[in-house]
């Protein structure tokens, strides 16, 4: 018997004011899985995240979570029931320290009087203290998240996206700004998440995507271009004219 | 952190300790009418609070306070206007009879009951804010827009309480100094000295119900509101719910302070709802310090304190010295004197007029007189 999808994206458009930014896009995910996106800037990789997070209503098409449409729900719905987004730029909350941040994020139940009457449970706090353990930031638990780093930022961010416990975590372009060896730890702190999670990496970085080894899908123009490991599409022609080519030269 | 925290601590119990000596001083110290000058003053520094709260913690600049503050007057005011009516004739109160008025509105009858108008001073005012606030956030109403929908309100309630002359005698407003309360009246020193110290008193608790509103998560996810929405959204949290329940309570408050304040200036009018004191009451947090609490108390108090002194000196003046304070602190001091003090402000003045020198290590090691490392 085939097991049910996790994530399933059917026949999305998204059409602004007669602009195509999504067209017929297609796509699978099943638990556990790390799936890489790539297309050049345009392609609508962002656009396809805020589909599914409820940001942006698509003109047509369906998208199904663990069984259930998307569509027409509150982001913060999306989010409670196990969506959890890491944006292009680091987004946190500056002026809250980085416990402060993850508290926010492994808070439960995510209700104004629960946050007012309840204090973290133990639980909680163990839960904190680990997720500042995967990305190295226990030193830095009373320090105001935006006095870190641009990489640390990207770090407390995903570790808040962990904290919120989701089944499928999206992540768009981890590795921006980040330096080679932050890169390479940001892939392996990705790899080790899946699994357990199923987990959508976003990214421009031919490398960082190659050291992810999984599955990627090219987007262009609003479509799945094809789909397949990272050395088949890098020796598809289709791919090489839209994206690789361009790369390639730069190098 | 430990050393910030301390220092703020030390910062705000120095403050505290001055206030709380001010307070206690004051009723054998200043004379009753300066007296009731600054019982008056601390009631609006509780709308300060409440504005601090929904402006300076989640950034929602409201622009329209003067409404919760009047209604709260106004239901001071006819519970008192209600206590004292017996001996006018169909028992009701005076000013109904110039416009023919013979039977007492609807509205007003549950007025006579004294728990009734206790709890209608912070409910209606916060259910009211609340209907507004959720019907504004649920359309994701913010920033300039909600400051202008907030000021349009302000402009249709002032509108409105001004016009009726036969329910609530429109622009003419509702007096309290002459009616009784157990027994004095409103307007004597005794009561007066009593509702300096209830002022006082609610300044003090409103401070501690607004440090347990923001001291933890709940207050985390309004300065997540403020600076990063769409986050707190991502991260399972419904903004519309937290920003309705800060806007119902900052309106509750108003409502508090607006009857504090009625019964110390002896009227409640549509006055109340006009467009420069809302404003005025953003001046307040502003310069006191946004998203700090005793900012908001301090703006409140000494802003007006000033504003009395020098209107009594020099009338007229004051507008420009209110103007003036203003850009000066939305310039040079954007976090408000208080945030200023907090963040090495004095010192840092220092250093520009040359009066400390900088120190040319890391600040925790320290400085001889030699300019050498101990």
């Amino acid at each position: 018997m085939m097991t049910t999808p996790l994530l399933e994206l059917k026949q999305i458009s998204v059409s602004f004011e007669g602009f195509l930014a999504l067209n017929d896009l297609n796509l699978v995910l099943n638990q556990g899985d790390l799936r890489a996106v790539i297309g050049p800037n345009g392609a609508g990789k962002t656009t396809f995240l805020d589909v599914i997070t409820g940001k942006v209503a698509p003109t047509k098409g369906d998208v199904i979570f663990k069984e259930k449409s998307l569509i027409g729900q509150k982001e913060f719905r999306i989010a409670r029931k196990g969506i959890g987004r890491k944006f292009q730029s680091p987004r946190i909350f500056e002026n809250l320290t980085v416990q402060e941040n993850l508290a926010l994020a492994v808070s439960r139940p995510k209700t104004p009087l629960s946050l007012l009457m309840n204090s973290l449970k133990v639980k909680n706090l163990d839960e904190i203290q680990r997720l500042m353990s995967i990305v190295n930031l226990q030193s830095k638990a009373n320090i105001r998240a935006g006095a870190l780093s641009h990489g640390q930022k990207q770090w407390l961010e995903i570790a808040m996206l962990v904290g919120q416990d989701p089944d499928l975590l999206l992540v768009d372009e981890p590795v921006a700004g980040l330096t080679d060896e932050e890169t390479d730890l940001t892939a392996d702190l990705l790899k080790s998440l899946a699994g357990d999670h199923t987990v959508l990496v976003i990214d421009h970085d031919m490398e960082f995507i190659r050291r992810l080894d999984c599955p990627v899908s090219v987007l262009h123009q609003g479509h799945v271009l094809k789909e397949g490991s990272m050395s088949d599409i890098q020796k598809d022609p289709l791919v090489i004219e839209v994206y690789l080519g361009k790369s390639e030269e730069e190098e | 952190m430990s050393i910030f925290s301390t220092k703020k601590s030390w910062i705000n119990l120095t403050i505290w300790v001055l206030l709380i000596a001010l307070i206690i001083a004051a009723p054998s110290v200043l004379p009753v009418f300066r007296l009731n000058l600054l019982g008056r003053y601390l009631s609006l520094a509780i709308v300060a609070l409440g504005v601090d709260l929904i402006w300076g913690f989640t950034g929602m600049l409201s622009l329209g306070q003067g409404i919760f503050f009047a209604l709260g007057g106004y239901c001071a005011a006819m519970f008192l206007q209600l206590n004292s009516a017996g001996e006018f004739p169909n028992g009701i109160p005076e000013f109904f009879g110039l416009y023919g008025v013979e039977k007492l509105p609807f509205f007003w009858e549950p007025f006579k009951s004294s728990i009734f108008t206790l709890i209608s001073i912070w409910l209606i005012p916060a259910i009211i804010a609340g209907l507004l606030g959720y019907l504004v956030f649920r359309n994701r109403i913010k920033g300039v827009y909600f400051s202008i929908l907030t000021q349009a309100a302000l402009l249709v309630f002032f509108n409105f309480f001004n016009g009726q002359q036969k329910l609530i005698n429109g622009t003419n407003g509702l007096k309290t100094d002459v009616t009784q309360l157990f027994g004095q009246m409103v307007g004597s020193e005794i009561m007066q000295r009593w509702f300096f110290w209830v002022s006082a008193v609610l300044v003090i608790l409103t401070w501690f119900f607004a440090r347990w509103i923001v001291r933890d998560r709940f207050g985390n996810i309004l300065i997540g509101i403020r600076d990063d929405e769409a986050r707190v959204r991502f991260t399972g949290y419904n903004p519309v719910i937290f920003k309705t329940i800060i806007f119902s309570i900052a309106g509750g408050l108003a409502g508090i302070s607006g009857a504090l304040y009625t019964v110390q200036s002896g009227i409640v009018s549509p006055q109340f709802m006009t467009v420069p004191f809302s404003i005025e009451m953003v001046v307040w947090v502003a310069v006191g310090g946004r998203g700090t609490l005793l900012g908001a108390i301090l703006g409140a108090v000494l802003i007006n304190y000033a504003k009395s002194l020098v209107s009594e000196a020099l009338p007229a003046s004051w507008m420009f010295i209110q103007g003036g304070l203003f850009i000066l602190v939305v310039t040079a001091l954007p976090e408000g004197v208080l945030g200023w003090i907090r963040k090495d402000g004095p010192k840092k003045l220092l250093f520009l007029l040359g009066i400390n020198k900088k120190l040319e290590t890391y600040p925790s090691l320290e400085v001889n007189e030699q300019g050498e490392v101990k």
